[in-house]
């Protein structure tokens, strides 16, 4: 592994460097991201607007910067409510055993096996509509977090059934353990490698998750930026003309691969 | 050879000359001509049936089609055909009053739900098709029938011996082939009745590819590469890239008789606040909303100029019935303002309150999906904004909107467009009446909430009523004013008709009129086997 550390080491500066960009815009563009400039409508780069301006005159830099604020800081967050279900079931399974277990697998299998993009648009639908964008952001992102820990569940499961009959846990229950000290001391440390594999794989499907909704028309909502509505610029957008659009694409492709090289691949075993 | 021989012909059958190619956004979901079911069976039905009256789309005239001739009685109640004689469809048998009769019979079945039939229903009962010896139709309507050209524009005439339908038609070309998920290939119709001025036969292409396309960058990707010759409709970002990319092939036909608005939530039974009720039942509210909207801009920033602002519901194509005195509503911020003062709205900072202090916040739903209409909502959202006002925009998908719009009435106010094929005021019956389904702003009323919708109620049966054309100009030009005045909706735009039209095809003349690229296919020829968008 001794190889990957300086692409990893160069991931977690690119995205540092991205993180600050997104918590501090000002750094690089004095606009707003919702500032119609409607006599500089898809203006090409300048020193003013880097990326240009897109279809109603806003300051397409601005935008991607608070873009990526909404997106890495919802997709980690979604990633981590998803984690915690996650392992609520999948440790309640594994621990039990029996008709639990089965019952809880069962569970799952049906969960996996609903068409998550259709259920989303059906919970989307009935939303209240008169939420602010960054509300219904995060409403849409809590149920992707809801909706995504069945596959998550069942790896747990199988995590903490191989721990639950291990040497070293049978020899702490010979040992008089109390069950919350065995959880809290052997248990979760043991399976905490496989929820952080399972946090790094769900984050970039998250923010691609988003960006789905959004090529649908039906992420974030106007005027706040995402990813997912930036992405369907491309779509009619002439990127022979205007290469420049292609920025978040570009900026989504780089983030998801750092996400992917700092990925604790040492750590997926037990 | 032999081989060589097979491949050279097979890509010369591929680029055949007299083939056109164009591109439909969906499959047909039925081919059966009787069934308007959507707008791609609209064109197929178009390009394969036959019909007594044809609306020219450029003249907007009707002109003679199957029936040669018709005769309107003294009382307005009756219209005699004459038909075309000599006329046979593809199956060898002759053309007569019977398929006629056999036809309107067979679509007047309440069992084919067929929404044409609809059409030809009034109050006062249904139209009665009999015939008068092999060529002579005559239709008994209950009362005298309006624009009843238009009617006949849209029934094709099916054959009373063929077994089943789709059966080939009277039109100019005949299904050839049919591949669900990617094409139909409409062949000449050897039997076609038409003529050119020099006695040759019509149509002059051999057959159609109709390709099914639902993205249409890939379309107009195609038909930069020559693969298409035709698209029906451009999208403004497409329309402009074409134009700079290939001059010529981009065609602005000018104004369309659709129509862009914003409505608000009336209807009593909401499930909206009593203080969102009041805000949306109230006329100064609604006038201050529409004069805060700039509509220069949107047609400038969203449709890129291919869009004219709008001053009712009635599009300035319409020539006939377009009230001319109205202009679309200019933008007056200051007037606005002033109005929502004296009706005891406040702004307090950058935000205005009602007189109950409840912040002016509303939302706006529109249909997922569609660029133009989210930046519409977009420009008026940064509009209102200097009112005091927020704008929550909301995007839902078609069936979730619908549900909403007709059935729960769980919005406040929403942004849609009105397609408008036909022209004539009876056409907009089930919106403008106040007790119809599809009455925007309070569907379904028992009777009018308004003294004002009274009114409306009151002309437009008016002017349906009336045979005298004055008369029923008078009475629709008065519901144009009146929903001016009143502002349950807020006309936005009427959107321009933009084609794409092969440099192979040099006499084609898009209307702004569905079919728009299509509408005289028989007449079209091929001019060479050069790429097409270029």
């Amino acid at each position: 592994m001794k190889s990957a550390r300086p692409a990893q080491l160069f991931a977690i500066v690119f995205l540092t460097f991205v993180g600050i960009s997104a918590l501090v815009p000002r750094l690089w563009t004095p606009d707003s991201y919702e500032t119609q400039l409607r006599e500089a409508l898809d203006a090409p780069p300048s020193a003013r607007f880097p990326l240009g301006t897109d279809a109603l005159g806003r300051d397409r830099m601005a935008r991607l910067l608070y873009g990526t604020r909404v997106s890495l800081a919802l997709a980690p967050a979604a990633a981590l409510l998803s984690c915690l279900v996650a392992a609520l079931v999948g440790g309640l399974a594994g621990l039990a055993g029996g008709w639990t277990e089965r019952t809880v697998l069962a569970s799952v299998d049906l969960f996996m096996s609903l068409p998550w993009l259709f259920l989303l648009l059906t919970v989307r639908a009935m939303l209240p509509l008169n939420v602010s964008p960054l509300v219904s952001l995060g409403i849409t992102f809590g149920l992707l977090g809801l909706l995504s820990w069945p596959a998550s569940a069942r790896v747990v499961r199988a995590a903490i059934h191989a721990l639950r009959d291990s040497d070293f846990i049978l020899q702490a229950r010979a040992s008089g353990v109390t069950p919350w000290r065995l959880i809290s001391r052997q248990l979760i440390p043991n399976v905490m490698p496989v929820l952080l594999a399972q946090f790094w794989i769900a984050v970039p499907v998250f923010i691609l998750a988003e960006a789905t909704l959004g090529m649908l028309g039906l992420g974030v909502s106007e005027p706040l930026p995402s990813w997912g509505s930036m992405l369907r610029e491309l779509e009619g957008g002439n990127l022979r003309a205007q290469p420049w659009i292609a920025a978040p694409a570009v900026l989504l492709a780089a983030v998801v691969g750092c996400f992917q090289l700092i990925f604790p691949r040492e750590d997926y075993s037990i | 050879m032999g081989p060589l021989a097979c491949v050279l012909a097979l890509v010369a059958g591929s680029l055949n000359a007299s083939e056109l190619h164009l591109a439909l956004h969906s499959e047909p979901k039925t081919l059966d001509p009787l069934v308007f079911a959507d707008e791609s069976a609209e064109a197929i039905r178009y390009l394969t049936e036959g019909v007594l009256i044809r609306i020219n789309r450029l003249t907007q005239q009707p002109e003679p089609e199957l029936a040669v001739s018709w005769k309107v009685s003294s009382n307005g109640r009756r219209i005699t055909f004459q038909l075309r004689k000599g006329v046979h469809y593809p199956d060898g048998s002759a053309f007569t009053s019977k398929d006629v009769v056999e036809t309107f019979h067979t679509l007047f079945d309440p069992a084919l739900h067929s929404p044409v039939a609809d059409t030809f229903q009034t109050e006062k009962g249904t139209v009665s098709i009999t015939a008068q010896g092999d060529f002579t139709v005559v239709a008994d309507f209950p009362a005298p029938p309006t624009a009843f050209e238009r009617l006949f524009d849209q029934v094709a005439i099916v054959s009373c011996v063929a077994k089943q339908r789709p059966a080939p038609g009277l039109g100019p070309f005949l299904i050839g082939e049919r591949v669900a998920g990617s094409h139909i290939v409409l062949k000449r119709n050897p039997v076609y009745w038409k003529h050119q001025p020099d006695g040759q036969p019509l149509p002059r292409l051999d057959a159609i590819r109709i390709e099914f396309q639902q993205n249409r960058d890939l379309e107009l990707a195609r038909f930069q590469r020559g693969e298409l010759d035709l698209i029906d409709t451009l999208t403004p970002d497409l329309y402009d890239r074409l134009a700079k990319e290939a001059p010529g092939r981009a065609v602005d036909a000018g104004p369309t008789t659709d129509t862009e608005f914003l409505w608000f939530n009336m209807a009593p039974q909401s499930p909206l606040p009593a203080y969102k009720k009041a805000w949306f039942q109230s006329q100064a509210f609604r006038r201050a909303i529409s004069e805060s909207i700039q509509r220069a801009d949107l047609s400038r920033v969203v449709y890129r100029g291919h869009a004219s602002p709008s001053a009712g519901l009635v599009s300035p194509a319409n020539k006939p019935w377009f009230n001319a005195k109205l202009a679309p509503e200019s933008f007056q911020p200051g007037e606005a303002a002033k109005r929502l003062a004296d009706a005891g709205f406040k702004l307090q900072g950058n935000v205005l309150s009602d007189v109950a202090g409840h912040a002016v916040e509303f939302s706006i739903i529109t249909n997922s999906g569609s660029k133009t209409r989210e930046r519409m909502a977009a420009v008026i959202q940064q509009d209102l904004a200097k009112l005091g006002i927020k704008i929550n925009i909301v995007t839902l998908e078609f069936p979730s909107l619908i549900e909403r719009i007709t059935r729960t009435l769980d919005y406040e106010t929403c942004l849609l467009g009105l397609v408008n094929i036909d022209i004539d005021p009876s056409g907009l019956m089930n919106v403008l009446l106040s007790s119809a389904g599809n009455h925007p702003w309070n569907p379904s009323q028992k009777t009018p909430a308004t003294v004002w919708e009274a009114e409306i109620d009151r002309l437009m049966l008016a002017q349906a009523a009336s045979g005298d054309t004055a008369a029923r100009k008078k009475s629709f030009d008065r519901v144009q004013e009146i929903l001016r005045e009143q502002a349950p909706m807020v006309f936005l735009l009427h959107p321009n008709s933009l084609s794409a039209v092969s440099s192979r095809l040099p006499g084609a003349k898009p209307s702004p009129f569905f079919p728009h690229t299509f509408w005289d296919a028989e007449h079209f020829a091929l001019a060479g086997k050069s790429a097409a968008g270029k």
